[in-house]
């Protein structure tokens, strides 16, 4: 290393112009060189080593118990030596740690990327984004072969990592095929099992299931225990809250969900979200769930997917761009 | 991002007072502390949520964790004190007709 082969004259050359006339910049050299002996991993001892040798060879009349006194102060400072290099250690391992939560955050976006369908006459827009690297939110679509489209939108309580991981274990679940008829009800009671099972006892999934069959334009849902989404009303330019009542998944493995059913006009929306959009707190309190209604109204020309995108921008701008929770919405409109 | 608890047991009950925001910074904490004292054998546990001005989804989850593990150790565990916000969270996500949360407080007026 080529510092280290020149440090002891550098060192010798500042110790020796400070000594002759106290001045700033030789204070200064010294600061120039300790952040240089930091980056080449000098230790604090090394440096009190080489002081107390310089001194004896510039000084050789030096009285002994200076020279002694200079042990105590290597004996004291070596400790500080060895947490400094564990700080570093430390250090490198954060440095990896991200590096690999980065990976695993790129891996989880792939296992559970989702295609937004593509129907005659449904218009669906979706967006999900994480308040950290790893999103504890989910949503999932599935096209069926009998003209129906189901939607899961998911979250899972208990943030990060291990929140992330636990949604990738659902959507296999959700894609492996399942013994009953796939009704929602039967879904996340299936669900509801493989996650009692399986996960940590101290994580829950709160999870919306719905099918639109657009023969009959008619919405199937079930619920467990995943926050409320709405109904808009075309004609009656009404908002209501969607009704449906269950326990989150992963609690009691006998829980039942019960089952309802909505006919979807023309011109009428289905809004679904995570509690990320209603329970969003910003330095001025939470954002009520009036202010994202009036949001809808006020894009509601616009394609779903715009309007999702404008509504996500708007929630952003409340909360100065720092997301405090994950951030999930989904908006169905039946335009034909 | 701040919370502060206090553990009073009379007469083998534990009552827990929590005072400030349970969220995911400091959801830990309060688990720290809920969790060795639901383990125990027949503990009653009674947790007073009305100095409590937020919380969130992961503070449900410790709630959730302490019911769990009260439950199979045969102990009691209650909530009192829940703002209309927090309750409706319990509602939401049907913890509500599981878990006692509905206990009034000693004291308080009907």
């Amino acid at each position: 290393m080529a510092f280290r082969e020149t440090m002891e004259l550098k060192y010798q050359e500042i110790l020796k112009n400070y000594i002759k006339d106290q001045s700033e910049t030789a204070l200064y050299q010294g600061q120039k060189f300790s952040r240089k002996s930091i980056e080449n991993q000098v230790t604090p001892e090394e440096i009190i080593s080489l002081h107390k040798q310089l001194l004896e060879d510039m000084y050789p009349d030096l009285p002994k118990y200076v020279v002694h006194s200079f042990d105590i102060l290597l004996e004291v400072i070596l400790p500080y030596g060895v947490a400094y290099r564990e700080n570093q250690s430390l250090r490198d391992q954060k440095r990896e740690l991200r590096s690999e939560i980065e990976i695993a955050a790129n891996v989880q976006q792939t296992l559970l990327e989702t295609k937004v369908p593509v129907v005659d006459g449904l218009d669906i827009g979706a967006i999900s984004v994480p308040a950290k690297h790893m999103n504890g939110d989910y949503y999932h679509f599935v096209q069926d072969e009998n003209n129906s489209i189901s939607i899961a939108i998911a979250d899972v309580i208990g943030k990060g990592i291990p929140a992330a991981l636990c949604m990738s274990m659902i959507k296999y679940a959700m894609d492996s095929p399942l013994e009953n008829r796939p009704e929602p009800s039967s879904v996340l009671e299936n669900l509801n099992r493989v996650v009692e099972q399986n996960v940590d006892p101290s994580m829950f999934i709160s999870m919306f299931y719905g099918m639109y069959n657009h023969d009959r334009h008619i919405f199937s849902y079930a619920s467990a225990g995943h926050e409320p989404g709405f109904f808009y009303d075309g004609k009656k330019d009404e908002f209501q809250e969607i009704h449906a009542k269950g326990l989150l998944l992963g609690i009691d493995k006998k829980t039942k969900y019960i089952q309802y059913e909505k006919q979807i006009n023309q011109g009428d929306m289905i809004i679904l979200l995570s509690d990320g959009v209603t329970e969003c707190r910003t330095d001025e309190g939470f954002i009520e769930k009036e202010v994202l209604m009036t949001y809808i109204k006020k894009y509601a020309d616009l394609s779903s997917q715009e309007i999702v995108t404008n509504i996500f921008k708007e929630f952003e701008r409340r909360q100065n761009f720092q997301l405090r929770d994950d951030f999930t919405l989904i908006i169905l409109k039946r335009d034909v | 991002m701040n919370i502060d608890i206090e553990i009073v047991e009379h007469n083998s009950v534990i009552k827990v007072s929590v005072r400030g925001e349970i969220d995911v910074y400091t959801a830990p904490k309060l688990r720290e502390i809920l969790f060795p004292l639901a383990e125990k054998e027949n503990a009653n546990i009674i947790v007073n949520l009305s100095d409590v001005i937020y919380m969130d989804s992961t503070g449900l989850g410790v709630f959730v964790g302490v019911f769990k593990s009260v439950r199979s150790n045969n102990g009691k565990f209650q909530l009192v004190g829940l703002s209309g916000r927090i309750k409706r969270l319990f509602e939401i996500t049907g913890l509500a007709e599981i878990m006692d949360i509905n206990s009034r407080m000693e004291g308080e007026s009907l």
